[in-house]
């Protein structure tokens, strides 16, 4: 890094992707994968992610990533679903086949999976 | 072809409650019908979910069994594994919860609602494996903002006035530490991050390298600045593997961006950071030890002063910041002194993360501003006690720590309360226990931690601690003596006051705080022969309630010893010198007969 201004200048590039602002119609798709999702079976359901993703032809709008721990170990594995403009979206205890339903009425169809969200879920 | 896995919890709590035997018997009922290489087990970590245990949840369906037993397995096996249809009388019950229904997101909930995160501020948010994702969130600019317009007295003074302090247990003043370190007059300096975190129960700084290693990277490097070092070590326990390869990644793209390394931002500043993987030993966590064991020797505590700040690493003055002390700097230097020493109390600025867990409903992570009552914690973050029972104390600081009882719930917590009370912060565990625990037990439990962990360097500490724990164990097994309890006061402030290191020095620290707290319990073993929260196996009595008993003969069947006398249709008996506590004959009486106290 030679300055400041390079710096910032990647921060400007992925500031959209990361944080999603009002009127950026692009989504993401965070899965918690920290020691205790990744021993919850965070790995598949990741997986399964990138995969239904690309297979809907979603990968433009769509990005899956990992991320640290979310902080909420009996729910794991956790996924969250960011939207510009839009209220965070947080599905617990995933496994793959929940996942896949989460692509295709959630992420495709834009109706949330309310029965895989946390206040819908046993802790 | 592996077609299916199956996992079973070995974690702590599951393996208490015999997933051990569960994970051997599908072993076997698999091998039997055949199934051995279609069907793998796989016994894996705490799932977080220890009050269900044990618990088994079956890939690729995700199917999410509860409280199994060995006698379910063959059952799972024949139905679920060879038929395909899930045992839904052992599948956990996903019916929705009350208090959120309807909630979809985890911002709306009481758990999040009340927290603050600042140290894990990008724990959850982004790819800790992608650099770009960091600097897209501000990440290196406070780096930037330092190099090009600071003075490294700027920094420290800025330091100072957040009024940041160690998160690492003392809670030392971070500024005046730099402060120390810059100036000691050297031309080789070094910054060192204490990732050893070797309290038991205790994961935030796993936590934090895991999902925001890059903010350690740029704290440490502009605490380089300050200081005047250009080199730096990470001391990671070796049992946190994917915060080491997370770790390594960071650094590898850091310096690939030029972040670390030669001439950071054309300023002429250099600095680069190496990994050392420490061996797990919890007395490597103490900073004198920790810098030992960096040189390549055995991990062993000497006598401060000289401080690592005059005298560290190599000989060379040396700062030691913890992990989460070091995730608040960046932060701190873009948002501003004010902005930091806002949050808090008067003498504990900011934040400070909790691994919770013990007897909880919601057991994690949290970040919460100081001051915060343990009442809040418990109940409004944490969800309450499950199973309707009552709190009894929870403990902070591990084994160098003390409980809290109910009467101290609304206690705020920062350094100063807790210490006032008989505890500390420490690290950040924070157990939480129920009526069923005995203090006894509990403090036992952290001085066998204690002992195991002693380094045998000195003497208060190898031998006063295990005379320590030779009176807890003769109490709770029921030969304790007049006298005892005293004579476990006086060893423990011996040893507080003669003890080299830190480790010795709060060894005692729990037995001090259930004596404050739980002396009653103390004396009801001592003087009793009685364990009040029924835990100590070898003060049980367990008893027959004549009212209720039928005269059905099924204990006196059952008991292995033959204590249980009496005749059909008549009240049982047991006699108790010859009772060994088995508990068999409890499950057995249909008519709730027998009780244990
Ligand atoms: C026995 C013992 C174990 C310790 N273990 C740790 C540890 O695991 N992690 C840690 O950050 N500090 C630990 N400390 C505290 C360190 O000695 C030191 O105070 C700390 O790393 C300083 O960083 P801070 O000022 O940022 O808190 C331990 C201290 C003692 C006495
Ligand atoms: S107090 Fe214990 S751990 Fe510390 S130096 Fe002495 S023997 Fe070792
Ligand atoms: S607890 Fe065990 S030993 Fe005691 S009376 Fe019951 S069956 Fe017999
Ligand atoms: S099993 Fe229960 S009811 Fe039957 S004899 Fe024993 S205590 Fe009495
Ligand atoms: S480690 Fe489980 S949510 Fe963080
Ligand atoms: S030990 Fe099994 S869920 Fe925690």
């Amino acid at each position: 890094m030679k300055s400041l201004q390079e710096l910032a200048a990647i921060r400007e590039k992925m500031k959209d992707k990361v944080s999603l602002r009002e009127g950026v119609n692009d989504i993401r798709v965070v899965v918690g994968m920290a020691t205790c999702g990744i021993s919850a079976g965070a790995r598949p359901v990741l997986n399964t992610l990138v995969e239904e993703v690309a297979k809907e032809g979603l990968s433009g709008a769509v990005t899956v990533t990992q991320t640290g721990c979310i902080g909420i170990c009996q729910f794991e594995p956790v996924v969250e679903v960011f939207q510009g403009g839009k209220e965070k979206i947080t599905y617990v205890k995933m496994t793959p086949v929940k996942a896949k339903r989460v692509v295709a009425e959630h992420l495709k169809g834009g109706k949330p999976v309310e029965e895989y969200t946390i206040g819908n879920v046993k802790a | 072809m592996i077609r299916a896995h199956v996992l079973v919890c070995g974690g702590t709590g599951c393996t208490s409650s015999n997933s051990p035997a569960i994970a051997e018997a599908m072993e076997k009922e698999l091998a039997a019908k055949g199934l051995a290489d279609e069907i793998k087990v796989v016994r894996t970590g705490c799932f977080g979910l220890c009050a269900l245990g044990p618990v088994m949840i079956v890939y690729p369906d995700g199917t999410f069994y509860s409280k199994v037993t060995v006698g379910d397995v063959p059952e799972i096996v024949e139905e679920h594994l060879l038929k395909g249809r899930p045992v839904t009388r052992l599948v956990y019950d996903e019916a929705a919860d009350k208090d959120t229904h309807g909630v979809t997101s985890l911002s709306d909930t009481a758990f999040y609602k009340k927290q603050m995160r600042l140290a894990l501020r990008n724990c959850g948010v982004i790819n800790p494996e992608v650099i770009d994702e960091y600097i897209a969130l501000d990440g290196y600019m406070a780096l930037g903002k330092v190099l090009t317009e600071m003075k490294p007295v700027d920094v420290i003074q800025l330091m100072k006035d957040s009024g940041l302090r160690g998160r690492g247990g003392a809670g030392f003043p971070t500024g005046t530490k730099w402060d120390f370190a810059a100036k000691s007059v050297s031309d080789k300096k070094y910054v060192v991050c204490n990732a050893d975190e070797g309290d038991p129960g205790a994961f935030m700084d796993r936590s934090i390298l895991e999902g925001d290693p890059h903010a350690v990277i740029e704290a440490m490097a502009i605490a380089g600045y300050a200081i005047g070092a250009d080199e730096g070590y990470i001391y990671v326990r070796a049992e946190y593997p994917i915060a080491i390869k997370r770790l390594e990644i960071a650094i590898a793209q850091a310096r690939e961006y030029g972040l670390l390394g030669k001439d950071i931002f054309s300023t002429g500043f250099n600095f680069d950071i190496q990994l050392r993987f420490g061996a797990g030993a919890f007395v490597c966590g103490e900073e004198t030890a920790l810098l030992t064991s960096i040189e390549g020797k055995r991990g062993e505590p000497r006598p401060r002063p000289p401080f690592p700040a005059v005298k560290g690493l190599f000989g060379q003055p040396t700062i030691i910041n913890n992990v989460e002390t070091l995730a608040n700097i960046p932060q701190i230097i873009l948002k501003g002194a004010k902005w930091f020493n806002s949050i808090g109390t008067e003498k504990s600025k900011g934040t400070k993360v909790f691994a919770l867990g013990g007897k909880i409903t919601n057991t994690g992570l949290v970040e919460i501003p100081m001051g915060t009552t343990l009442r809040e914690i418990i109940y409004d973050i944490g969800g309450g006690i499950p199973n309707g029972k009552k709190f009894k104390a929870a403990q902070t600081g591990g084994p160098s720590g003390g409980c809290i009882p109910a009467s101290h719930l609304d206690t705020p917590i920062d350094y100063d309360s807790l210490i006032s009370i008989g505890s500390m912060m420490g690290s950040g565990g924070l157990i939480v226990m129920d009526e069923d625990n005995c203090m006894v037990d509990i403090a036992k439990f952290f001085l066998e931690f204690t002992v195991d962990e002693s380094c045998g360097k000195c003497t208060p500490c190898r031998i006063g601690t295990r005379k320590m724990l030779e009176i807890l164990e003769k109490i709770t097994s029921g030969n304790g003596e007049d006298g005892d309890i005293e004579k476990l006061e006086e060893l423990a402030y011996s040893i507080k006051a003669s003890a080299l290191c830190g480790l010795g020095q709060t060894a005692p620290n729990p037995v001090l705080s259930t004596l404050r707290y739980f002396r009653d319990e103390y004396e009801a073993h001592v003087y009793e022969k009685r364990c009040p929260a029924g835990q100590c196996k070898a003060l049980a009595r367990i008893t027959i309630d004549p009212e209720k008993c039928k005269g059905c003969t099924l204990c006196a069947k059952i008991c292995p010893v033959g204590a249980i006398s009496g005749t059909v249709k008549n009240p049982h008996v047991i006699d108790q010198s010859k009772c060994i506590k088995c508990g068999a004959c409890m499950e057995k009486c249909k008519f709730g007969a027998i009780s244990k106290a």
